[in-house]
């Protein structure tokens, strides 16, 4: 059991070292070998990476000398595995297990970084800059992603170097919880899961006859959006921030049981929660009596099996009681009947992280960064057509244009950005006409799109945007629990039109029946899930109407994507009769004499696209 | 409770605090649609045939479920409301395989009058992709057929709700959902006891009855046979729902002659088995009691209880009452006493019982139910089987003259008819009882305080020389769950327990006419025919069953005394241990 007092001197004695990492002048008393350790980089070996340092350490006799860290998530995931030396502060990128050795003798041993292997950032131009320059990094505001990447999420003295536990500490022996509250309240801090709901009011309405009711604290670790993983990024890079959160909200509302429900397909995060869990238990900073102020509290996980809908948070109590996870209608509403019918909170991962700093530092610290009704940062995980694939971290309000070209790297290729996903299957696209938009809660409802937890999958010309609706809305077919009529056959109906639109079937009257049933699901679904599903449909359609049009009149897929519109054919000109795409037909529809111009049989053609990968000569032509 | 004021449609209206808008809407007179909710047995707004607008509100509310607040300003009926109305039931129908004309609930289905209601024009609107389905016709009881189900949930909501067993729920999810068992076991190998409460919930013809008219038409047709019929109590009180008769009428006379008129060739009563089932539990009671046997006893007239016991309860099996139910007492009876008095081969006989149950078409089939060497009893139908056997002859239900029944087994008492009701058999059990154990005249008939619908009732009762006897009713058999837990904790103790499966008791049967869930939100229908049952009871002059004179000319000339060895053969069956879900 530790006493606050026992946690400020941890931080003492540990914190000078710690903060090394997070630009402190402190000198450093050894070689700090930050490796990631969240699932991207994991999954590309930095486990046996880090193997690869330990044992190169022993050898050296050097174990006390050299600290190999592992890390939650540093950002770029496209450049993982990602390593982070101090001091010096030198990145390395796409480190392979044998790659440690080089690193070792020269820069860890010789002092010199191995310039090869540094962090570059490329450009659209198509030249490098060195990472000191790149604006992933330097344009980023971590707030939420504080700790991410720079400490180890497996000790929690690192967390309490990082003044861990210390908001808990404020909030038990300086606060009220009705202060709490206010704090929250004034902080302006919204759900970051989505819906963007004021947390502190979320808390007031669950805050009435504390000490006589049961009440629960609920974490949404149920991280689902297709392309989105700031969650499960935080779980695994700064665990305890979370579970300080829910300790704090507990005090707030009179809870002293909570449960994180975390996907099961989430295990290095889980390990990692488990792993924190019991540390805070051992320090006494969760259980009984914490820091001897009467004040009970302890966090359970619940696993989920991965169902979509478990998100929406009547689904996701329903789903810890042990029930198939489907939602229910509201009122009643958590606050007053939640979890096992008591009172309840939910809140997501990030908006969590975000909470023991606003403890600490205060209301205003955190209102004065942000938008007039969106405050704080933001964290969006950037994928699709974008060179910097990652996590990212910025203001409220930023721009798309900021977000994708600045820090996300641009679009690859040389290619045009077409639009931007955000809110998952949830959201709608936000198109180039919008490029300058600035991002927040309101500013994206106001054009069809959301929030969302903050997937942000870029789009190019190569993208169709009748295709990518029909992926959202697949995604969301099978993802309806099948419990309300609107969302269980009239997203199926919406999918097997958008089907036929993209064969070419479809009909002007299809269109119409489209935004007719998008309405309807929209105003009478059950749950969030069939409110939202039709929105990727309504913003393409809005936004990109021509094309569907293309599809349903000329029969045409202007990006040339969906298949059952193309065809491919061979220019007799530039045919040199080489024969490659002919022997590597799967369907044996190309046929020609040897030097000679090719034909492709359009009615054997499978529409796979091999020929073309394989034409040396650019003859081989998809329209 | 406080009121609340609300307006509706521009009406205003007061209702008590916590109504729903869909009930304050029915107190301004208005009817709002809905499809997947049943009170207090299935209310999750999943249709959402009942949405509405309050002004103020986000989004269209769910007003089955969504509770009024003072000042609601609410509309029911708004253009908007039906055009959504109308496409909730296109899209159903797309999913549906609209054989309505080959339907037997055709005329009688809430989507069809729901369709028409709304005008529904277009069918095939939102045309597409249906599910696949197979028809589990596994259970003897139960038939399920998922091509009709519209997902409603009312079967799930009335199997784990009411029932308290929940054999059936929702697999897969969402286009691909569908109701199912667990691991998609047939139904037959669950835990299902096969009430049937699934079968009244449904608004469709997903589920129905085994059908068992054809096999006895051809019985009747056949003249070498001789059939014999036997109707339950509950049955004259909603056997009148099929022709459109008041709610729970008694309906006995027009239903005896239209058997008669079917070709049955002798028209007996369950009644007289019944009283002879009281004779038999009460001497059982009275055994029991005065000499130290396993108590609670448990009544055993219900088969879907029995079955549940065997599953869920298995170390509470010596609880159970051994006499067999009135049914099958009846049958045993007639396969024996009466085939030999009548100098009818047992061959010869077919016979047949109309039951407001579908359990019964299982507990026919049971080990240990053959007094003479073959099935006690061979068809059981149900309620709604025999309306159809009338409405198929051609006979004018409504207008017909009342007939009588054949002697010498037509004669009940008034204890035998409330046998329909929950708590029916524990006053006919105490008439007989406390009368035997005091020795004196009761004067007081009614044990008023076992009557009523509330899921589980308790009273207690001074009769000397032997002191208090406790007793417990418990009808619906997630009731019965929570009685018999509280007996096994130690919590309660009781000398006597009636345990009914369907909740109400017999009348609300899983065999009875379905009820419009319009009518059951709204009307109690199981204390409405309760009423019909006491009313004969108060009408009939005989109220113990000890005093039915045939019940005492039987046992003179056949069984001796109450409880007798000749009688516990005949009378009395045994029980078997089950597993929830088979092989799993």
């Amino acid at each position: 059991m530790k006493t606050i007092q026992d946690l400020k001197d941890i931080k003492n004695q540990k914190g000078a070292q710690v903060d090394i990492r997070f630009g402190g002048d402190a000198e450093a008393e050894k070689t700090y070998i930050l490796c990631c350790a969240g699932t991207g980089c994991t999954s590309s070996h930095s486990q046996d990476l880090m193997a690869n340092f330990r044992k190169l350490a022993e050898e050296a006799g050097m174990s006390d000398k050299v600290e190999i860290i592992p890390t939650g998530c540093q950002g770029l995931c496209a450049k993982g595995p990602v390593v982070v030396v101090y001091p010096g502060d030198v990145h390395y990128q796409l480190v392979t297990p044998d790659m440690a050795q080089r690193i070792w003798d020269e820069h860890i041993v010789g002092g010199t970084p191995v310039s090869e292997y540094l962090m570059k950032e490329e450009t659209t131009s198509g030249e490098d800059i060195p990472f000191e320059e790149s604006s992933f990094y330097n344009d980023q505001v971590r707030l939420a992603l504080r700790n991410c990447g720079k400490i180890d999420p497996e000790n929690i003295d690192e967390y309490i170097a990082r003044e861990g536990y210390q908001a808990i500490a404020k909030a038990l022996t300086e606060m009220t919880p009705d202060e709490v509250i206010q704090v929250m309240i004034d902080s302006g801090l919204r759900g970051r899961g989505g819906a963007g709901f004021p947390t502190g009011k979320k808390w007031l309405f669950a805050s009435g006859n504390r000490g006589n009711v049961q009440k629960y604290v609920c974490c949404n670790a149920d991280e689902g959006d297709p392309g989105a993983f700031m969650d499960r990024s935080i779980l695994e890079g700064d665990p305890h921030s979370v579970i300080e959160a829910m300790s704090i909200a507990g005090y707030a509302i009179g809870a002293n049981q909570g449960y994180i429900y975390v996907r099961a397909e989430y295990p290095i995060a889980i390990d990692r929660l488990e792993i924190a869990l019991k540390q805070a238990r051992e320090y006494g900073v969760l259980g009984k009596n914490i820091f001897g102020t009467g004040f009970d509290f302890d966090i359970d996980l619940r696993l989920g099996a991965g169902a979509f809908v478990c998100g929406e948070e009547t689904a996701l109590m329903t789903s810890i009681e042990g029930n198939r996870g489907e939602p229910h209608p509201r009122p009643p509403f958590p606050a007053v009947k939640g979890l096992f019918q008591s009172p309840t909170i939910l809140n997501n991962v990030e908006t969590y992280a975000n909470i023991p700093q606003i403890i600490l530092k205060g209301a205003d610290w955190f209102n004065c960064s942000g938008t007039e009704t969106s405050k704080g940062t933001k964290v969006f995980a950037l994928g699709g057509k974008i060179n910097n694939t990652g996590l990212v971290e910025v203001p409220m309000g930023a721009t798309l244009r900021h977000v994708v070209e600045d820090i996300g790297g641009g679009v690859p290729n040389g290619k045009k950005f077409k639009a931007a996903q955000t809110g998952g299957p949830s959201g709608g696209c936000i198109p180039a006409d919008y490029y300058d938009i600035p991002m927040d809660y309101e500013n994206l409802s106001s054009i069809g799109c959301m929030m969302g937890s903050g997937g942000l999958i870029v789009l190019d010309e190569d993208d169709c945007m009748v295709d990518i609706a029909k992926f959202f809305l697949g995604f969301t077919v099978s993802e309806s629990c099948g419990k309300c009529t609107p969302c269980r056959i009239g997203t199926k109906r919406m999918l097997e039109i958008l089907e036929k639109i993209s064969e070419g079937k479809g009909t002007m009257e299809d269109l119409d029946k489209l935004e007719e049933l998008a309405k309807y699901i929209k105003a009478n679904s059950l749950c969030g899930l069939g409110q939202t599903a039709p929105n990727p449909v309504l913003a393409t359609i809005n936004f990109f109407r021509d094309e569907y049009i293309a599809h349903i009149k000329e029969k045409r897929c202007p990006a040339g994507v969906c298949k059952a519109l193309l065809s491919y054919t061979i220019d007799a000109d530039k045919c040199k009769g080489c024969t490659l795409c002919a022997r590597n037909c799967p369907a044996g529809a190309i046929s020609g004499e040897v030097r000679g111009a090719h034909v492709i049989d359009t009615e054997k053609c499978i529409k796979c696209g091999v020929c073309m990968d394989n034409c040396k000569f650019g003859a081989i032509y998809k329209k | 409770m406080a009121d609340i004021k609300l307006t509706v449609d521009n009406i205003e209206v007061t209702v008590p605090e916590g109504s729903t808008l869909l009930e304050a809407a029915r107190a301004a007179g208005i009817e709002i649609p809905t499809l997947c909710f049943l009170k207090d047995i299935n209310e999750i707004g999943a249709c959402r045939m009942c949405v509405c607008e309050v002004e103020g509100a986000r989004s269209l509310v769910t007003s089955c479920v969504y509770p009024v607040t003072e000042g609601m300003v609410a509309h029911t009926n708004s253009e908007r409301v039906k055009e959504y109305r109308r496409k909730t039931l296109q899209l159903i129908l797309s999913d549906h395989n609209q054989d309505c004309l080959g339907c037997s609930r055709s005329e009688n289905c809430e989507l069809q009058a729901m369709c028409k209601k709304y005008g529904v024009d277009d069918t095939q609107y939102y045309a597409g992709k249906r599910n696949e389905s197979v028809i589990d016709d596994s259970s003897v009881s139960i038939v399920r057929d998922n091509s009709k189900c519209i997902l409603c949930r009312r079967c799930v909501g009335a199997c784990i709700n009411s029932q308290g067993i929940g054999v059936i729920g929702a697999n897969e999810r969402g286009f691909d959902t569908y109701i199912g068992t667990a691991f998609d076991l047939p139904l037959a190998e669950t835990s299902c006891v096969n009430c049937g409460q699934c079968i009244t919930a449904c608004p469709v013809g997903a589920l129905y009855e085994k059908d068992s008219t054809a096999a006895v038409k051809a019985a009747i047709a056949d003249p070498d046979k001789v059939v014999v019929i036997q109707p339950a109590p509950s049955v004259r009180v909603g056997l009148g729902d099929c022709f459109g008769m008041p709610l729970g009428e008694n309906v006995e006379g027009k239903m005896i002659e239209a058997l008669r008129r079917l070709g049955f060739d002798k028209v007996f009563d369950t009644n007289f088995g019944a009283d002879l089932t009281i004779v038999e539990e009460a001497t059982e009671l009275i055994h029991r009691v005065t000499t130290g046997g396993t108590l609670p006893m448990i009544t055993s007239c219900s088969p879907g209880w029995i079955k549940f016991c065997e599953h869920n309860y298995p170390d509470m099996i010596p609880n159970l009452s051994t006499c067999k139910s009135p049914q099958q007492m009846f049958g045993a009876v007639i396969k024996t006493y009466y085939a030999e008095k009548m100098g009818i081969p047992v061959d010869k006989i077919v016979s047949v019982s109309v039951m407001p149950c579908t359990a019964k078409k299982f507990e026919i089939g049971r080990e240990d139910q053959s007094a003479a060497g073959v099935p006690d009893l061979d068809y059981a139908l149900t309620t709604r089987e025999l309306g159809r056997m009338i409405s198929e002859a051609g006979i004018d239900f409504v207008n017909l003259p009342d007939g009588e029944y054949d002697n010498p087994l037509g004669e009940y008492t008034g204890a035998a008819v409330i046998f329909g009701a929950t708590g029916g058999v524990m006053e006919a059990a105490l008439r007989t009882a406390v009368e035997k154990i005091s020795g004196k005249e009761l004067t007081e008939l009614n044990f008023t305080d076992v009557r009523g619908v509330e899921g589980i009732k308790e009273a207690s009762y001074n009769v000397e020389p032997i002191g208090e006897v406790r007793v417990a009713v418990a009808s619906g058999l997630a009731n019965a769950r929570k009685l018999l837990d509280m007996v096994k904790s130690g919590e309660k103790d009781y000398h006597f327990i009636e345990i009914m499966a369907c909740p109400g008791g017999c009348v609300n049967g899983g065999g009875q006419p379905h009820v419009p869930s319009k009518v059951r939100n709204a009307v109690d229908v199981r204390a409405v025919r309760a009423q019909g049952l006491y009313d004969i009871d108060e009408a009939c002059t005989i109220r113990k069953s000890h005093e039915n004179p045939m019940i005492i000319k039987l046992y003179d000339e056949w069984y001796g005394e109450f409880g007798s060895e000749k009688a516990h053969h005949a009378l009395h069956t045994s029980y078997v241990p089950r597993v929830i879900n088979k092989d799993l």
